[in-house]
């Protein structure tokens, strides 16, 4: 069936290209390899595409152009039911008509599995997601959790090859899906399955998986695992997706190997680190994690240190949270960590703020 | 709210038991909800429950007799229906006395209409002893009445008098079953096969009911499930056009159906120019059973699809595309994830078909000849022209009673929770 593939990838998308409507891309071009038993996730804002991409993984929908390989073998053309992919819809999609036994039976029983093979394969997939005794319960029976949980085991139970998962946890409510990302995620190690999941909620992401593709506007705009994502994003949209972040916006005025000098607002200039700039005379994007900033540093301890208007402050137990004004940007965010001897700010003060070069990443300045 | 330290029933700030204060704060929104089912509740009660009890008591009622010829039937109470002698004397001289008075009320004609739905004649009888009676106004009574008309020297006369003779009857029934109660001999016996015409009507208004349910559904499933599926933009333009039959007279769509299906219609002219059949070989597809069956599948096929549409949209179209990601050919994950999820819509739609197609009766007046006609147009005949509203009403509590049973049955067997109206 189709070219076989010898790089390592053993889920693939190749120059994937799709249209809906023959007028616009939802997707502009997709790379994408996953190796096997990795955990990928999708992470992107509402309408960025991420369901189309899993539904042409599944086969509901074709892809208008380009390759998709499973396993080393092009799967474009074998009909979904063919594929072998385990799939966990948002609304779970259980089937209300079958005990929870027979909603984990279907998949094997299409698939002319012996009877008492099934048996012990459906036992064994409901004691894996802790749900033993609930087999003769209809879906409705349950608890949003719990269907979760089975609509996981049911993905799993015929051993696919991969498990796609778009916003499994969508419905649940915090606590629960704190939980259950943490139980999906030992699931993935226990059984070394591939997984492909999607999401939009950010932190999610970062706590379940190996890697994270940040989709918007029909391309991946960055693919790495969460801590590289987090700490060095590539571009403004990135940056700006992924956790807390300020954003200096300026004009590049010197570089220097690595770093690179920005001109903000009133002749203040920051030193940066240059990541994404197009070179001297550009606009940028600098950007600056709340927590690196540090509130009144010894003088000359920072290359960048500015003056910041406190603005205002929220206690968080933990760490307070200060809003100021920093170089005419006044949404500025610091975290100030709720130490022993922590600066004591008020609302109006006027302080020292300062941050390392290699903290603030100059990036593309976004349109 | 504090707990009353002695009897340990809870109640509010002012001492007053917490049943009776929710009872009281309750007692207006009550009031308030009942006032606004009550012009529902008036309308039903007016034109729906008490036409019903009404119903029920003609199809047994039998009072007229005893009514009109109180003094005959006391007499007749010592006469032996089955010894083969005259009844008495008496007998004769109160049925004089009784039709005297009947004469004089102006309602011997109408015990004559009544018994006449019994045996032929007795309305001629009534009427012509009305005329003479007058005249007879001494004994012997027995004679003077014989002479008006031979038919009072007949025991088959009184015979059927003294088996009308109570308040309360069973003789409906029997005639709505195809059964008779002998005047001769009292015994209930089977009507012979020409007469029979009930039991055949009623077997043939299930069987077609049936049938036309069957085609509704087999016609409605394909089109709701493409328009559960198309997006709403569209399926709101195509669900006018499964609407649009609702707004067009039911005679209209009836009648077009004669224009149609006639054996000089548009069908059969049509089918001999592109040669499927001969001019003589012209198909007879109206006034009788055929025509029946399609003019009623047509009409009926709105409330099969309408059911079925709402409740297909509300499956999840995830459901087949999990049933197929999990492995099952599309046909497999149709049949087994999704149809039966359409069973409330299956249910509601068939339920509401059969029982509409149960008690209909314009269409196969119309369309129907004689192959082709219901239950319900005989009730109409009774009501209407044979003026037979005991056994019209038998005939009416009869079909209520089958309706009533096949819904138990259904509840019994599929649940009428599971049923999904719209
Ligand atoms: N079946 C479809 N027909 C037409 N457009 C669609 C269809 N499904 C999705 N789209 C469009 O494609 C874009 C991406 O949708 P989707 O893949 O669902 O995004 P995401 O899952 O990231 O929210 C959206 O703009 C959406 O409107
Ligand atoms: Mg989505």
């Amino acid at each position: 069936m189709g070219n076989t593939n010898n790089s390592e990838a053993y889920v693939s998308f190749q120059n994937v290209q799709k249209t809906y409507d023959g007028e616009s891309f939802v997707i502009k071009n997709l790379n994408l390899d996953a190796e096997r038993g990795e955990f990928i996730t999708m992470l992107g804002p509402s309408g960025s595409g991420k369901t189309t991409c899993l539904l042409m993984l599944a086969g509901f929908e074709t892809a208008t152009y380009g390759e998709i390989i499973l396993d080393g073998t092009s799967i474009n053309n074998v009909p979904p039911h063919k594929r072998n992919i385990g799939m966990v819809f948002q609304n779970y999609a259980l089937f209300p008509h079958l005990t929870v036994n027979e909603n984990l039976a279907f998949p094997l029983q299409v698939r002319k599995v012996e009877k008492y093979e099934i048996e012990k394969k459906v036992r064994n997939a409901l004691e894996m997601v802790q749900l033993g005794e609930y087999g003769s319960r209809r879906p409705m029976q349950l608890s949003g959790g719990q269907q979760q949980r089975v609509a996981v085991a049911r993905a799993l139970v015929f051993e696919p090859k991969i498990v796609l998962m778009d916003e499994p946890l969508g419905a649940l409510d915090k606590q629960l899906r704190e939980q259950m990302q943490y139980e999906i995620k030992e699931l993935h190690e226990k059984l070394e399955v591939t997984v492909v999941y999607v999401t939009h909620d950010q932190s999610e992401a970062l706590t379940m998986s190996n890697r994270i593709a940040v989709f918007d506007d029909g391309i991946i705009q960055q693919l790495a695992p969460p801590n590289v994502l987090y700490e060095s994003p590539e571009n403004a949209f990135v940056a700006q997706f992924i956790g807390e972040n300020n954003t200096l916006s300026g004009k590049v005025i010197a570089i220097n190997k690595e770093i690179c000098t920005v001109e903000v607002g009133e002749n203040e200039t920051l030193r940066a680190l240059a990541v994404n700039i197009e070179g001297i005379g550009s606009d940028t994007m600098i950007s600056l994690r709340p927590e690196r900033v540090v509130v009144n540093p010894e003088n000359g301890s920072y290359p960048n240190i500015v003056s910041a208007e406190v603005i205002e402050l929220i206690y968080l137990g933990d760490h307070i949270r200060s809003r100021m004004k920093v170089c005419g940007h006044d949404d500025f965010i610091v975290k100030i960590p709720n130490s022993a001897h922590h600066a004591q700010l008020k609302p109006g003060n006027t302080v020292k703020v300062g941050w390392l070069a290699e903290d603030a990443r100059a990036l593309d300045a976004p349109a | 709210m504090e707990q009353s330290p002695d009897k340990n029933i809870l109640v509010t700030a002012d001492g007053i038991p917490l049943k009776t204060s929710l009872a009281r704060a309750q007692r207006r929104s009550k009031f308030v909800a009942f006032m606004m089912v009550f012009p529902l509740l008036f309308f039903i009660m007016i034109g729906f429950i008490v036409p019903i009890v009404d119903m029920l008591f003609l199809s047994i009622d039998n009072s007229i007799v005893n009514r009109i010829l109180p003094n005959t039937v006391e007499s007749l109470k010592n006469w032996d229906p089955y010894a083969n002698e005259l009844p008495d004397e008496a007998v004769y001289a109160s049925m004089v006395d009784d039709i005297k008075k009947a004469k004089k009320a102006r309602e011997h004609t109408k015990i004559g209409t009544r018994l006449n739905y019994e045996s032929s004649g007795f309305a001629s009888l009534f009427r012509k002893a009305g005329r003479k009676v007058q005249k007879i106004d001494k004994p012997p009574y027995k004679e003077a009445l014989i002479k008006t008309d031979k038919r009072w020297a007949d025991i088959y006369t009184w015979q059927v008098i003294k088996q009308n003779s109570s308040d309360l009857t069973d003789g409906y029934y029997l005639a709505a079953f195809d059964f008779t109660r002998k005047f001769t001999n009292g015994k209930v016996e089977p009507l012979p096969e020409k007469d029979s015409i009930y039991i055949k009507l009623f077997f043939r208004t299930l069987l077609l009911s049936t049938l036309i349910t069957f085609l509704t559904f087999v016609i409605g499933f394909p089109v709701s499930y493409m328009l559960a599926n198309v997006p709403t933009r569209i399926s709101n333009i195509l669900i006018i056009f499964v609407l649009l039959p609702f707004w067009t007279s039911l005679l209209v769509r009836t009648t077009s159906w004669i224009a149609l299906l006639q054996q000089e219609g548009v069908i059969n002219d049509f089918l001999i120019l592109i040669g499927i059949i001969s001019e003589d070989g012209r198909l007879a597809m109206i006034h009788n059973a055929t025509g029946t069956v399609i003019a009623m599948t047509h009409i009926l096929l709105p409330f099969m699809i309408l059911p079925l549409f709402s409740v297909m949209k509300t499956i999840p179209k995830s459901y087949l595309r999990a049933a197929i990601s999990l492995g099952a050919h599309p046909w497999v994950a149709f049949w087994r994830i999704y149809f039966p999820n359409t069973g409330p819509g299956i249910g509601a739609g068939s339920i509401l078909v059969f029982i509409l197609a149960i008690g209909y009766y314009i269409t196969p007046a119309l369309v129907g000849g004689s192959s082709g006609t219901f239950i319900s147009n005989r009730i109409a005949y009774h009501i209407s022209n044979s003026l037979n509203w005991g056994l019209g009403s038998s005939i009416g509590v009869i079909l209520l009673v089958i309706v009533l049973f096949l819904f138990i049955l259904y509840d019994r067997i599929i649940g009428i929770k599971n049923m999904k109206l719209g």
